[in-house]
């Protein structure tokens, strides 16, 4: 309990640290580019609308910085991250909240897919050094040295076309209205399979070699010699001996990459035109929508965040001197 | 210290040679290993293209002609664009681009991570937990999506900016890592002498600790690099630093805005995706060569099915007894082999 206190107020920390790094960032840039895109869009904006892009970007020069922190804090609780100026005048919040579930879906399933494969490869490739196992490594390093984006270029090239069964870009059929029937969710998988197979193939490789290598630590212990002296099957000492006290730094690690990985999985979505989150941000870069970018920004950061607290509970749950009493 | 050696060189004409050979060894004993060895090479050959890349490129990399969209022929080896740039010519010249932001950026992250990572492990207490607090947190934020706010919110980010800014939001996992083993060299002996003999603690950490964690901050540095041709790469690729840079990203920028997949110009972002794979795969292999050198365990060991002489086969494994299968071997083999060894 106590552990999960403290990653619990690590984790408070952090979010708080990201806001204020996103609170920071506008205002020590020189110039001020929101100012020139509220001044296109005048008169069609209410001034409720101009004032949160006010407190948010720091525009107004006389408030003091320690006021204008506060005003930023008040509105982003209320969820209230600005207008959007690429799509105007939808505010940003409802953007990321129609994105949002599209990458939790593609980036989520995917990311855990590619830990589980990479996991149980990485297990085997320890166990059996000097096997086969072995001519995966520099298959996997070539793979993960490939940008997730140009994987994902590659593939819409080879794969997709206008007779394929693999779409090349969107997250459904352009006819189709989102709902919950199975014509919808049947084109969205199909939809989603060519992204989910390029993020799989490029992070998998990360796993098998963290795990491999602390398999082959593992392996020498004294406790899976004397596994192996009760005469114990291989596939049990492999599992339940092995791969079981291997796996724990490759959970905390999880937590720790996930960070980079999200950042990778972005791109996928920018190059399939993934109706997600980092396709929102790819077009707010090209519009210079800033509070669409800081909004994106945001969320993203605060779902790798609980995502990490996730990691942590399964990390509790694995390891059981982290629930030792007191 | 230095005198008996110089009286043995001068006794035994070949004492020189004795006493060199095996520092030498050491010294190539990194370089030994293929995978090191492979990827310094492929590292050189980058290196090489990056200085030399805009003087041995055939074309200006900007220069239209009529040549539109070609594929790659004799005139143009890796083909042309919409505009009828010469691919080739691009990717040459773009390689410095990408060496310059990549090892910059690698060696601002590494001097701040080694700056945080082992002042944090040798101070200890509040430094420590603030500094650790600090790295936590730059690990957990992900780091792309706050280098891209950072980069496109500045006017014009050019190759030196980018630098920085990657080098500035990557430092935390190297720093990390090394406050993990300067907190386990702390305490070993021969820094509690050192202290003991009244050593400050600034030379306790340059040439005491330092020393003994250079595989890590190496591999920490190509890490880093890894990570910065992706970043930088990514940033050109939305399109976010200047254009007018040529870096691989901006190859491939410009094939996806131009619809290069849409007209089957495969040749338009296949060469820069291939240089960016072998450079990856390059500073990954030195990555594994750093790890094997440091940790022998984690070599791919090469034959590990050793036969006996009774004609059993035993695959030997670290942390395994071999065991014999219980079956009983075939006596005749032992016989042949024998003759077969004594023509050899």
């Amino acid at each position: 309990m106590k552990f999960l206190l403290q990653r619990l107020a690590f984790y408070l920390f952090t979010a708080w640290a990201a806001l204020t790094i996103n609170f920071f960032i506008p205002r020590l840039i020189p110039g001020d580019p929101v100012t020139s895109l509220i001044n296109k869009f005048q008169g069609q904006m209410s001034t409720d609308a101009i004032n949160s892009l006010y407190v948010l970007f720091g525009l107004d020069k006389n408030a003091s910085i320690w006021s204008q922190y506060v005003d930023y804090w008040g509105q982003v609780f209320h969820g209230d991250l600005g207008l959007s100026f690429t799509f105007f005048p939808t505010p940003v919040s409802e953007i990321l909240r129609q994105s949002l579930p599209w990458t939790i879906a593609l980036v989520g399933i995917t990311t855990f897919a590619s830990f589980m494969i990479g996991t149980s490869l990485g297990v085997l490739a320890g166990w059996r050094r000097g096997s086969i196992m072995d001519g995966l490594l520099p298959v996997t390093t070539f793979l993960s040295s490939i940008p997730y984006f140009w994987l994902g270029l590659l593939a819409i090239t080879l794969l997709a076309g206008p007779d394929s069964f693999f779409p090349s870009s969107g997250g459904y059929e352009p006819g189709l209205v989102p709902s919950w029937n199975a014509e919808f969710i049947g084109s969205a998988v199909q939809h989603s399979l060519l992204p989910a197979i390029t993020i799989l193939i490029s992070s998998v490789s990360g796993w098998i070699l963290t795990m491999r290598n602390m398999m082959v630590t593992v392996a020498s212990e004294d406790y899976i010699t004397v596994a192996h002296a009760k005469g114990l099957p291989e596939r049990r000492v492999m599992v339940s001996y092995a791969a079981r006290n291997a796996l724990l730094p490759n959970v905390s690690g999880f937590a720790l990459s996930l960070g980079f990985i999200v950042g990778g999985t972005l791109l996928v979505e920018i190059v399939f035109s993934y109706p997600g989150i980092g396709y929102n941000l790819f077009q707010a870069v090209g519009a210079k929508d800033y509070p669409l970018m800081q909004g994106v920004f945001l969320v993203i950061t605060l779902s790798v965040l609980v995502a990490n607290l996730l990691a942590d509970v399964v990390y509790l749950l694995l390891d059981p001197r982290t629930r030792k009493e007191g | 210290m230095s005198a008996p050696a110089t009286t043995i060189t001068a006794v035994t004409p070949d004492g020189p040679e004795v006493a060199v050979a095996p520092v030498k060894r050491r010294r190539l004993r990194f370089v030994a290993n293929p995978k090191a060895a492979t990827g310094l090479a492929v590292l050189a050959f980058f290196c090489l293209i990056a200085i030399i890349g805009p003087w041995v490129a055939p074309y200006d990399p900007s220069a239209r002609s009529s040549d539109l969209i070609q594929a790659p022929s004799g005139k143009h080896w890796f083909g042309t664009t919409h505009l009828g740039q010469d691919i080739f010519s691009q990717v040459l010249v773009g390689t410095r681009g990408v060496m310059f932001v990549g090892l910059l950026a690698g060696l601002v992250a590494t001097a701040l991570s080694i700056l945080i990572g082992v002042s944090a492990g040798f101070l200890g207490g509040a430094a420590d937990d603030s500094l650790s607090a600090l790295s936590n947190v730059f690990l957990v934020i992900p780091a792309l999506p706050l280098i891209i706010i950072v980069a496109s919110t500045i006017p014009s980010a050019g190759d030196l900016m980018v630098a920085l800014v990657i080098g500035l939001t990557s430092w935390a996992w190297g720093a990390r890592v090394l406050r993990a083993q300067t907190l386990s060299l702390r305490r070993r002996d021969y820094v509690e002498a050192a202290r003991a003999t009244g050593e400050s603690t600034w030379r306790i950490i340059t040439f005491e600790i330092m020393p003994n964690l250079t595989a890590i901050i190496a591999s920490g540095f190509v890490g880093t690099v890894i990570f910065a041709v992706m970043s930088e790469i990514t940033l050109a690729f939305i399109g976010i630093s200047t254009i007018s840079e040529w870096n691989w990203g901006t190859i491939l920028f410009w094939a996806q805005s131009q619809q290069a997949l849409a007209q089957g110009a495969w040749w338009w972002f296949v060469p820069a995706g291939l240089a960016i794979a072998v450079l990856g795969t390059a500073l990954s292999l030195i990555n594994f060569g750093i790890d094997e050198f440091v940790s022998p365990r984690l070599r791919s060991s090469g034959h590990t099915r050793v036969k006996t002489k009774d004609g059993h086969s035993v695959r030997m494994r670290v942390g395994f007894t071999p065991v014999l299968s219980s079956k009983a071997a075939p006596v005749t083999p032992v016989v042949p082999r024998r003759e077969k060894e004594e023509v050899a």
